[in-house]
Order: C-alpha cells, then sequence, then structure tokens
C-alpha cells in the first residue's frame, strides 16, 4: 500500500510580516464564525537568566495584571463578557498568549493584546500573591508526584549543560526569589513585535487579519531587531546515566529513557523526519514495536511508549517508557527495552512498518485541518522554533520521502546509550 | 468598532436520518476537510457493573477495539494504522459510548472496523489479560495521587452501597474477579438499540449513511436489559474527613447534592455555577481564592448531572498551612450565594460568556457530533441548539437567587482533604 502523500489540500494558509517586524500568519477556516488569535514570543525558560529560572512562565501570569490603559482583570473581564476563551502557555522556546471567540471581536483582542506587548504595569501588590499562586502551581504539579519528581531529574541529567535541564516553571528556591524587578527586565527585553508571532486561525482572510493588525499592533513602534537567545549548548555526551527515585508513595514502578537528539531546527536535512516515523514505529497504538515486543511477546510489560519533541530550537529529546508487569524488576525490563532498540539498530525496519507510520503521521496532518486550534498551535510551535510556513505545509511529502535506511540510520546515530539518561520510579520500603 | 459581522447557527442544518433498519442518526455534512466523525453512546456506563465486579464496563471500552471477527488484537490493529482510522470506546458513570474518525477514502473499511468491534469482539485470552493489567497498573498508579484520593473518599463517603459508590475503573479487588462472560453479558445487556444515540459530522450524504447504520448498528439487539438504580442524595454533607498523605500540599474536594438537567431549573443552575467557580478567570472562586490571595494555582466549581444523584462539586489544592483559610473563604462564597444570589453584574457577565462561548464547543467535527449525541441523551430536541442560549439570557436575577438557595441550600458540603492540613479537623456526623 502506498501511502498517499499529494500535496495537502487544506486551507491557504499565508503569512505576512508588519512594517515593525511583527510577523503575521492566517488559517482561515470558515466552518464556524469564531476565531483563535493567538500571539506567540520567541522566548521560553530556556532564556531565563542564570538564577532566575521560572521568570518567563511567572511572567506569563503577570501579563494577566494590566497595563497603563487597563486596570487588573479589565482584559480578561471582557474577553469572558464577550464569550470568549483564554490562557496562555509557557514551553522551553516560546511562550503564547491566545483567546477563543466569535469573529466580530477579534479587533477587540487584537487592541488587547497589542496593549500588553508593551504597556504592562506591575507592583509589589499584585506580583507578590501571584508568586505564591506559582508555588502552589510547582507543588500541585510536581511536589506532590514522585513521577514528576522524577521527570525533573531525568532531564537535569540529559541537559548537563543546556537550560532544557531546568523545568519551565523554575526551581523551588529561585522562584521564591523572583520579583518585579525581574519580570520587568525580562519582558523588556522580549516582548517586542519583532519577537513575536501572531497567529489567527478561523472565520478570516489574510486581508481582514492584516488590516486589523495595522491598527492595532502596527501602532507599537520598531525595536531595530529580535532579540538574541544565546544558550549554552550541549557538550557532546559521554556517559549513559541513571537516575533513580524511591518513594513509600509509589504503588506503580516505571522506567523512561531520555535521549539527546536533534530536533527539526537542528537537525540535517531529513534526520528529524526520519526520527518521527522511528518513534512511530515505536509506539503506535496496538502494533509499536515497543508494544509487539514488551507486553505481547515477552510479557515484561503492561504497557510501553516513545515520544519525540521534535520541534525545538536546539537538541532535544526522544523519550522511551514503560511500566513493568507484576514482578518483573525494572532492571530486566531495562534489557528488554534495550533489546528492542538494538533490533531496531541491527536488522532495520519491515517495508510494510514504514508503510504503515507514514500512513498515519500524514493522515494525523489531515485530521488536524478539522481544529483550528490545534492547526494554530501546529504552525506556531513550529514557527517559534525556527521553521517556516512552507516546512509545515510540506512535512508530509517530507515524511513521505523517508526511506527504511534512514530510519535505521537514525536509531542508530541517536539511540545511543551514551547519550542517554534512565530513570527508575520505585515504591521506598518504610520499615513498619 | 468591528469590521466583522456574526453568521447564522447550526442548529437548521442537523438533518435526522432514519434507516430502513429504523436506526437512527443526526446527521451534519460537511465537506470542508476530507473526514467523517461519528460518535455514539448507550445508557449504562459504570453504574450497571456488576456487584462485586466495579470496573466491567472500563474493561469492555478497552477490549472492543483488541480483536473482532477475523481478526485479532494485532490485526485488527494493523488493518486501523493501515487505513488511518481512529476506532475508540469508553465508559463513565452513567454511559458508554464509541468513537470513529475516518478519511473519506476509507469509510467503508472504517465502518466494516466499526461494526466488527461492536458486533463481533473476541476478547481472546491475551488482550483480556493485558487491558486487566493496564487498568490495575493505572489504579496502583492513583493509589497515592492526592487528587485521586481525594476523588475517591468524596465517592465512597457520598454513596455507600450505591454503584456511585465504586470506583468506575474498578479496584485492584474487582478488577481480579472479572470474568471473560462478565464482558460478554455487559455489552450484550446495555449494548442495545433502545439507548442508542448516534451523530455524524463530516463528508458523507444521508442516503450512505442510511446504508451504513444497518450494517454497524442493526445486529445489536433491540432491548437493552439495565438494572434500576435508586437515586439517592449524597451522605455525609456537613462532615469533613481528613485523609493522611505525606505532601507539603492537601488536595481538598467539596460538594453536595445538585440539580439534574431535565430541572426547569438546570439552566439557571448553570449560570450560578459560572458565577461562583465554573469561570476561569472570572468566578469568585478564583478572584477571592487565587487572584486575590494566592492561595492555590486551581480552585473550581462544577455541576455534574450523574442520573441517579445530580451534584455540585469542587476542588483546590493549597499548601498545608493554609487548607483552613482557603476553605473558610470557600464556604464564605458558597453561603453568601445561597443567602444573598448573585449582583447584577456578575450575572451578566456569566450570561454573556455562557451564550457567546457556545459556538466554542463545536469548532471540531468530534466536538460538535458528541454535542449532538449529548443533546439526544438528554432529550433536549433537534432545535436546542438555537433555543439554548436564550434559555441562559432569559435568567433574571429573583430566578437566579430562588435556585441559588435552592442549589446551595446553607451551605453544607461534604469535604474531603488528603495531605497533612494544619489547624483544620475532621467533622463527623
Amino acid at each position: 500500500m502506498s501511502p498517499s502523500a499529494s500535496p495537502s489540500t487544506g486551507p491557504e494558509i499565508s503569512t505576512v510580516t508588519l512594517h515593525n517586524g511583527l510577523q503575521i500568519v492566517v488559517i482561515p477556516d470558515h466552518r464556524t464564525p469564531v476565531v483563535t488569535h493567538m500571539v506567540w514570543y520567541r522566548n521560553g525558560s530556556a532564556d531565563d537568566p542564570v538564577g532566575k529560572s521560572g521568570i518567563a512562565h511567572f511572567l506569563e501570569h503577570l501579563m494577566f495584571k494590566g497595563t497603563e490603559k487597563h486596570t487588573q482583570g479589565e482584559f480578561s473581564d471582557v474577553v469572558t463578557a464577550l464569550g470568549g476563551q483564554e490562557n496562555a502557555f509557557t514551553s522551553v522556546d516560546y511562550t503564547a498568549y491566545f483567546q477563543r471567540i466569535a469573529r466580530e471581536h477579534l479587533k477587540t483582542m487584537m487592541e488587547f493584546e497589542s496593549d500588553r506587548m508593551t504597556g504592562l504595569v506591575l507592583t509589589d501588590e499584585i506580583v507578590n500573591p501571584e508568586r505564591d499562586v506559582v508555588i502552589e502551581e510547582r507543588r500541585m504539579r510536581t511536589d506532590t508526584d514522585p513521577g514528576a519528581q522524577l521527570g525533573e531529574a531525568v532531564s537535569k541529567a540529559l541537559f548537563t549543560h543546556h537550560p532544557y535541564g531546568t523545568p519551565i516553571i523554575g526551581w523551588m528556591h529561585e522562584i521564591e526569589t523572583l520579583n518585579r524587578e525581574d519580570a520587568l527586565a525580562y519582558y523588556r527585553r522580549f516582548y517586542t513585535p519583532e519577537n513575536a508571532i501572531l497567529i489567527v486561525a478561523g472565520d478570516v482572510t489574510e486581508d481582514e487579519v492584516v488590516h486589523l493588525a495595522e491598527a492595532t499592533y502596527g501602532r507599537i513602534p520598531s525595536r531595530g531587531e529580535a532579540p538574541k537567545r544565546v544558550r549554552p549548548q550541549e557538550p557532546e555526551p559521554r556517559a549513559s546515566r541513571q537516575v533513580s527515585l524511591a518513594d513509600p508513595k509509589v504503588e506503580q514502578p516505571s522506567l523512561q529513557r531520555y535521549y539527546l537528539v536533534p530536533s527539526y531546527t537542528t537537525g540535517k536535512p531529513g534526520e528529524a523526519e526520519a526520527l518521527d516515523v522511528l518513534v512511530q514505529i515505536l509506539s503506535a497504538q496496538g502494533t509499536g514495536r515497543l508494544h509487539r515486543d514488551l507486553v505481547m511477546e515477552q510479557h515484561c510489560a503492561v504497557a510501553a511508549g516513545a515520544w519525540y519533541q521534535s520541534t525545538a530550537v536546539d537538541q532535544s529529546r526522544l523519550l522511551l517508557y514503560a511500566i513493568p508487569h507484576p514482578g518483573v524488576s525494572l532492571d530486566t525490563l531495562e534489557k528488554a527495552l534495550d533489546g528492542v532498540i538494538h533490533d531496531v539498530i541491527t536488522n532495520g525496519i519491515e517495508a510494510k512498518e514504514l508503510a504503515r507510520a507514514k500512513t498515519r503521521l500524514i493522515a494525523d496532518t489531515i485530521y488536524a485541518q478539522d481544529s483550528q486550534a490545534s492547526l494554530a498551535r501546529m504552525y506556531g510551535a513550529s514557527l517559534a522554533t525556527g521553521s517556516t510556513v512552507n516546512d509545515v505545509k510540506s512535512w508530509p511529502e517530507a515524511i513521505d520521502a523517508v526511506s527504511a535506511e534512514s530510519v535505521q540510520a537514525a536509531a542508530k546515530a541517536w539511540l545511543e546509550r551514551r547519550r542517554a539518561v534512565t530513570g527508575y520510579l520505585l515504591k521506598e520500603e518504610v520499615a513498619a | 468598532m468591528n469590521d466583522l459581522t456574526p453568521k447564522a447557527s447550526l442548529a437548521s442544518r442537523i438533518q435526522t436520518v432514519r434507516s430502513p433498519g429504523g436506526i437512527e442518526a443526526w446527521l451534519i455534512e460537511d465537506y470542508t476537510v476530507p473526514l467523517i466523525s461519528l460518535e455514539c453512546a448507550f445508557l449504562g456506563g459504570a453504574a450497571q457493573d456488576p456487584a462485586g465486579k466495579a470496573g466491567v464496563a472500563s474493561m469492555l471500552a478497552g477490549l472492543l477495539d483488541e480483536g473482532a471477527g477475523p481478526y485479532d488484537s494485532t490485526a485488527f490493529h494493523e488493518r486501523l494504522d493501515d487505513f488511518a482510522i481512529e476506532v475508540s470506546f469508553g465508559s463513565d458513570r452513567d454511559g458508554f459510548s464509541g468513537h470513529l474518525r475516518t478519511l473519506i477514502r476509507h469509510k467503508a473499511e472504517a465502518f466494516d472496523m466499526l461494526k466488527l468491534a461492536l458486533n463481533e469482539p473476541r476478547f481472546d485470552e491475551e488482550p483480556l489479560e493485558r487491558v486487566r493489567a493496564q487498568l490495575v497498573a493505572s489504579v496502583l498508579q492513583d493509589t497515592n495521587d492526592p487528587d485521586a484520593m481525594a476523588n475517591r473518599a468524596w465517592f465512597t463517603t457520598a454513596f455507600p452501597g450505591h454503584p456511585y459508590g465504586n470506583p468506575s475503573r474498578g479496584s485492584l479487588e474487582t478488577l481480579a474477579a472479572i470474568t471473560r462472560d462478565d464482558l460478554i453479558d455487559y455489552k450484550a445487556r446495555i449494548l442495545a438499540h433502545d439507548t442508542l444515540k448516534i451523530a455524524v459530522v463530516g463528508a458523507i450524504d444521508a442516503a450512505s449513511l442510511s446504508i451504513e447504520l444497518d450494517k454497524v448498528f442493526g445486529p445489536l439487539p433491540k432491548q437493552s436489559r439495565r438494572v434500576a438504580i435508586p437515586r439517592v442524595t449524597p451522605q455525609g454533607v456537613g462532615t469533613r474527613k481528613i485523609i493522611d498523605l505525606d505532601i507539603p500540599q492537601s488536595s481538598v474536594r467539596f460538594g453536595a447534592a445538585g440539580i439534574s438537567n431535565d430541572d426547569p431549573d438546570w439552566h439557571v443552575a448553570i449560570v450560578l455555577n459560572q458565577i461562583l467557580g465554573g469561570g476561569v478567570f472570572s468566578s469568585r472562586l478564583f478572584r477571592e481564592v487565587r487572584e486575590k490571595r494566592g492561595l492555590a494555582y486551581s480552585v473550581s466549581s462544577s455541576i455534574a448531572p450523574f442520573d441517579f444523584a445530580p451534584l455540585h462539586m469542587g476542588g483546590t489544592s493549597t499548601k498545608n498551612e493554609r487548607v483552613a483559610e482557603s476553605l473558610s473563604i470557600i464556604e464564605a462564597e458558597i453561603t453568601s450565594l445561597a443567602k444573598d444570589g448573585p449582583f447584577d453584574e456578575e450575572l451578566d457577565v456569566a450570561k454573556k460568556y455562557l451564550t457567546g462561548s457556545y459556538l466554542l464547543r463545536f469548532d471540531t467535527s468530534q466536538k460538535l457530533a458528541s454535542q449532538l449525541v449529548q443533546i439526544q441523551i438528554d432529550h433536549l430536541g433537534q432545535d436546542y441548539m438555537d433555543r439554548r442560549n436564550g434559555l441562559i439570557a432569559s435568567v433574571t436575577r429573583e430566578e437566579a437567587a430562588r435556585v441559588a438557595k435552592r442549589l446551595y441550600g446553607e451551605g453544607k458540603l461534604l469535604v474531603t482533604i488528603v495531605g497533612r492540613p494544619v489547624g483544620i479537623d475532621a467533622v463527623k456526623a
């Protein structure tokens, strides 16, 4: 069966740059009279200054606190009263703000969002309780969850030098010291039109969006050039690493393995595509190699899978995980996991596995067209990490061009033990 | 100031498709994206699990796509992958649901796979034991998860001896007791025409869909055999349970009896919940607990119209030293809303939000299809999508004040706390 990679018949996606350097992407979807309005900034937790981990994420919270023109909560009140939904998120490489709302309110959203690109006002009375909110967020996500604590330790061990190893939310002792000046200094450095991408998906045309954007974002003066991201790069790894966490609260042990691998931005042509196909072959539900070998044939796991963070500015991570079958030790499971990877490296993959993986990955891009919010996020994440609109559009063809040999070569080059950290989550037995 | 003008709504686009065999579905034809989404649901869910066998519905949902007809588990999944078809099933407390998504060029294969899964599941030993082991692993993973623990404690306390008191996914004990016959029996009892609701959105016309409906759903039994489940109200309201766990932050669940979705006051309750804790950046709980005092990252409320015990519920996570303060603020807000009703302005904003955001629920084919199924389950009628905003907009302050008293009463709650909260004790009945 030959996967169809004919040029996608999806929406006419276009991109324009305003005179002040703001990039605009328009994704038409006229089925429902709503729009998704997003602004992405090309900075994330990996750009936090040393000793100020968590500042990108903290500032994301503080962006809801009002400007010279609008008091705290006013923007959110307007969004709510207009029947809109809003939120924001911070990643290692970007920070994004969005509203989903009826199409007729797009201009109002642009007025508020462009206003807070430069007009943020912060006082200690507002900053201090919000820092407590972030501290509670960290407690909720990490400090009450041994699995999340192990995840932080594995990431930190994988990225020995690069800031991708620092948690996005920050380390607790540094979050506790973040203040108003830190937030404003970071804000002034990164929140500029040249550093931003405006994405509007939904019931609009390019002309409408550009016209509205010129009247709102277009009024922000240019700063000359986009801020530079200067990040220490990861050295070539030499030593395989092991990390383990034992906690009395763990009732179900698990195994994870992270590899340092190229991203779409750092990889040679075809390399990240081959890794995407490899991960699909390893982890497809019910047919993937990890499932077939570890769960079905060797009965040493009850579930197993893989994931690849392919969109990233710098070298990124590919992870494998497995939950052991009762009575199987993590050592035994790890050996079996190594066996699966060794098999791909030595014997390669079958033609029908390759075809199946491509069919699935290419079909997913058609399914994605059903959701304007998903398309907006897909384009935002790619563009904020250095890809172009054309890269995203032609991705199905790039996936179709992946050969069995290149998948095997990618496994051989990147799934090496010296590039990896293995994490064990274990139950700590407490003496009665 | 706005250059873009709104467009018309969706109810008029719904077609009723009735197959020669008598299967009915709601269809919205749309050819923008070359795909078809089908959602279907049966009444039942975990509430219909046999006594001592909690988890049967969950396990069935996990097994219907693990081998059917001529295909064993591997062959079934390979076929789904070869044609990029998505078939999955789910169960909650009151219902059992099926989901299909396919590109139009593989629709014949897709409907065939759904037909096999619904009518000829194999329940082979290997996938049966594997799905059981996966459910066991997920139960183990949640054993000491604070949110999951608080939730379990809430439902066990509120519903002793009632199916709602059982864990929907089962426990280690009940999962071990489930047999292949239990799954076959549950499927035969619950997956039947009389409670089946179907909605389809995408690139297919009524005539083609009609033929597929008979193929896929025709062979199912006409009548379900459901066990009668008593309508109950949650027990333990007015009490507080504390479950010790060595963590720096406590997880809190609270709730009491609510209003069912066939009650004439249902739409008023939706507005009230929006005001209390339904709105992400605008509710009373968000303002008082998070924004003003920084007590928590997450705090919210909901109304849960379970078929046999409607509830209003909520939760938060806050550091152990501030649990008492957080809870007293939450209780004060609930009491004040019950006593005085909402302010004009917050009522107005809540109504505007709920009406203005209604369309956002339909921005993908799957979301639209699942809303169409829900409207059928709730017997709201095909014109509901056009009527619903009017029902919300017409809620008056007097009505809201009356229903707030009814919904929140004297503000009494069943509270469960997991952690090591400081300065707060358990309260017994």
